[in-house]
């Protein structure tokens, strides 16, 4: 094809750089503005967090260099082994149950049926509203004596429960909210999974008398499994960090139930303005954040045998 | 002949399969319109109405005047101007900014220009606002909506950059070329050919990038004083301290929401594309 013997040409003139030629325009200019920009808000902040982690410094008081005093600090703080295991908790849950229900909503989403293009509309919904309005309504909903949803349980027969004002339920009840905003993201990417799956595998296994289930079982499931992938890591990236939803609804309370590593950074950094000791804190996060999305990339390496890479 | 007695059987469970099909989608889609009427019937009902057990979905009498307290009491005018102010500019800007880098990068094949923006995307916010906190604070932009706006590029710019370069990398070269050959500067060639067939994919950048940035909530409650709320970090604050009553909190809180509703329920079909790809390539 043209293009390739093109690009050949572009690359043998890149190598050279010695005058731009015709087949190889400039493009750096196009970039430049965008590489200022993001070094200026966001290569900047990594650099200077890194620098302010070995340093002891609260607001308003003296700066002193403290070397990896923050960082040995934090290895010994309970509260931060603690918020880790919150985190830790909130981020299964809420990857798990949307993954589920995401999936389970796509098949459904896939198939033929009247007012299916509305129903999917109205589905995505949740995902694109302000997370600070959703939640606050949904703490309305919690409440033990005057929530709706108190009062639709007791409808089935079920007890009241104290839902985020417990420090047993304060963490699903997050999740539950996060399910319902977010399951629709899962739902949309199995759902591209689902519309690029060949029709002849199921031809054959029709022919041959395999029943719902099992098409699922060994043909979609394993043809479908590097997008679930997928919607795991993004998930998981965006379950770690989530901020929004548990600082509206539970500022990390009851007493520290909820708080998640995210809020205990926040509250370190914007409530006792210790910047040093929460620097350290957001670059052991980052690092965490990195290696997990890592991980679940080779894992994704390792499922992706099917050739969606082509697309 | 045979033909039609197979046939109806099949019609009919195709027929049945159909409404089963609808049964179990509107089963997956009720805790979503089901929560969003509560929204609104919490927003209509007076105190008494919303301190009812049990509960009322549909109220006697509907207490508009929650919405004109919210308006009235709250600053609101204030804070959805404010909004405006801070998503219009950092979306816009991201847009002048980002589609050119999309081009350039998609063009030039710099992968790693898109590792920086994944690992951006991957880095909590809070360890953005740090150290720009403290930027701004030294600068003395506080108080103003520079900061905001400044901090709203990391959500807006990495989304327009990841688009555009997905959408440049699937336009045809060939137009491009034949433009350069003909004597077309790059900025010309950029300018003439490769934009106007980029506007779906412009639009979708647009879109996502509004969007997130209007829903942005942590950048706010570090660096907005009390003149420079956005509605998200105004609705937060109603809650904590101004008042304890549903009614007006409600209405507040799809205040905030409904231009994202809206404005989803209308580019639903950019808005799936433009997730799905980013996810897709996200990987």
């Amino acid at each position: 094809m043209a293009s390739v013997s093109i690009e050949t040409a572009r690359t043998e003139t890149d190598n050279k750089r010695s005058k731009p030629s015709r087949l190889a325009p400039n493009y750096w200019p196009f970039v430049v503005p965008a590489l200022i920009v993001i070094g200026a808000v966001i290569v900047f902040p990594w650099v200077f967090t890194l620098w302010m982690s070995v340093n002891s410094w609260t607001l308003g008081q003296e700066q002193t260099f403290a070397g990896l005093d923050n960082y040995i600090r934090l290895a010994t703080d309970f509260r931060f082994w603690e918020s880790l295991w919150h985190t830790l908790i909130f981020t299964v849950l809420a990857v798990a149950a949307p993954l589920f229900l995401g999936t389970l909503a796509a098949l459904i989403f896939d198939a033929q049926f009247p007012l299916r293009g509305f129903l999917r509309g109205v589905f995505v919904m949740p995902m694109m509203a302000t997370p600070v309005a959703i939640a606050l309504v949904w703490t309305m909903m919690f409440h033990p004596q005057l929530g709706v949803l108190n009062y639709l349980l007791s409808l089935v027969g079920i007890g009241p429960q104290e839902w985020i004002y417990n420090r047993y339920s304060v963490i699903p009840s997050l999740v539950l909210v996060e399910t319902w905003q977010w399951t629709p993201l899962i739902m949309l990417i199995v759902l591209g999974g689902l519309a690029s799956l060949p029709r002849e595998p199921y031809e054959s296994a029709e022919i041959d008398g395999a029943n719902a289930w099992q098409k699922f079982r060994y043909l979609t499931l394993p043809m479908i499994a590097p997008f679930l992938m997928i919607g795991v890591i993004i998930r998981a990236i965006d379950a770690i960090k989530s901020f929004d939803i548990i600082y509206a609804m539970t500022q990390g309370g009851p007493g520290t139930a909820s708080e998640t590593i995210n809020i205990y950074l926040y509250n370190t950094a914007f409530s006792y303005y210790d910047i040093g000791y929460g620097s350290a804190m957001a670059v052991v996060f980052f690092v965490i954040i990195v290696a997990l999305s890592l991980v679940l990339m080779m894992v994704r390496a390792r499922t992706n045998w099917s050739d969606m890479e082509t697309r | 002949m045979e033909r039609p007695l197979v046939k109806r059987p099949l019609i009919k469970r195709k027929t049945l399969d159909r409404i089963g099909l609808l049964f179990a989608a509107l089963v997956m889609v009720s805790p979503v319109v089901l929560f969003f009427l509560w929204m609104i019937s919490l927003s209509l009902k007076y105190e008494i109405d919303n301190g009812a057990y049990p509960p009322i979905l549909i109220p006697e009498n509907f207490a508009w005047s929650n919405y004109v307290q919210v308006f009235r009491e709250n600053n609101f005018f204030l804070y959805f101007w404010n909004s405006v102010l801070v998503t219009g500019a950092a979306t816009l800007l991201a847009l002048i900014i980002g589609v050119p880098a999309g081009y350039g990068i998609a063009r030039l094949k710099a992968e790693k220009a898109a590792i920086v923006i994944m690992i951006a995307r991957m880095t909590p916010g809070l360890s953005f606002l740090i150290p720009l906190f403290l930027l701004f604070q030294w600068l003395n932009l506080l108080g103003t909506l520079w900061p905001q706006i400044i901090i709203h590029l990391v959500v807006t710019v990495p989304i327009v950059v990841w688009i555009m370069i997905g959408y440049f990398e699937t336009t045809p070269m060939e137009l491009e070329e034949a433009a350069s050959i003909d004597g077309a500067t790059p900025w010309q060639v950029f300018r003439l050919v490769a934009l106007p067939i980029a506007k779906p994919g412009i639009v979708v950048a647009f879109i996502l990038a509004l969007i997130f940035s209007w829903n942005n909530f942590v950048f706010g409650i570090v660096l907005a004083s009390r003149t420079t709320r956005t509605l998200p970090v105004a609705v937060y604050n109603m809650l904590s301290f101004e008042q304890v009553s549903w009614g007006p909190l409600a209405a507040a809180a799809l205040i905030v929401t409904l231009p994202v509703l809206v404005l989803t329920l209308f580019a639903q079909k950019q808005i799936v594309a433009g997730l799905t790809a980013g996810a897709v390539k996200g990987g």
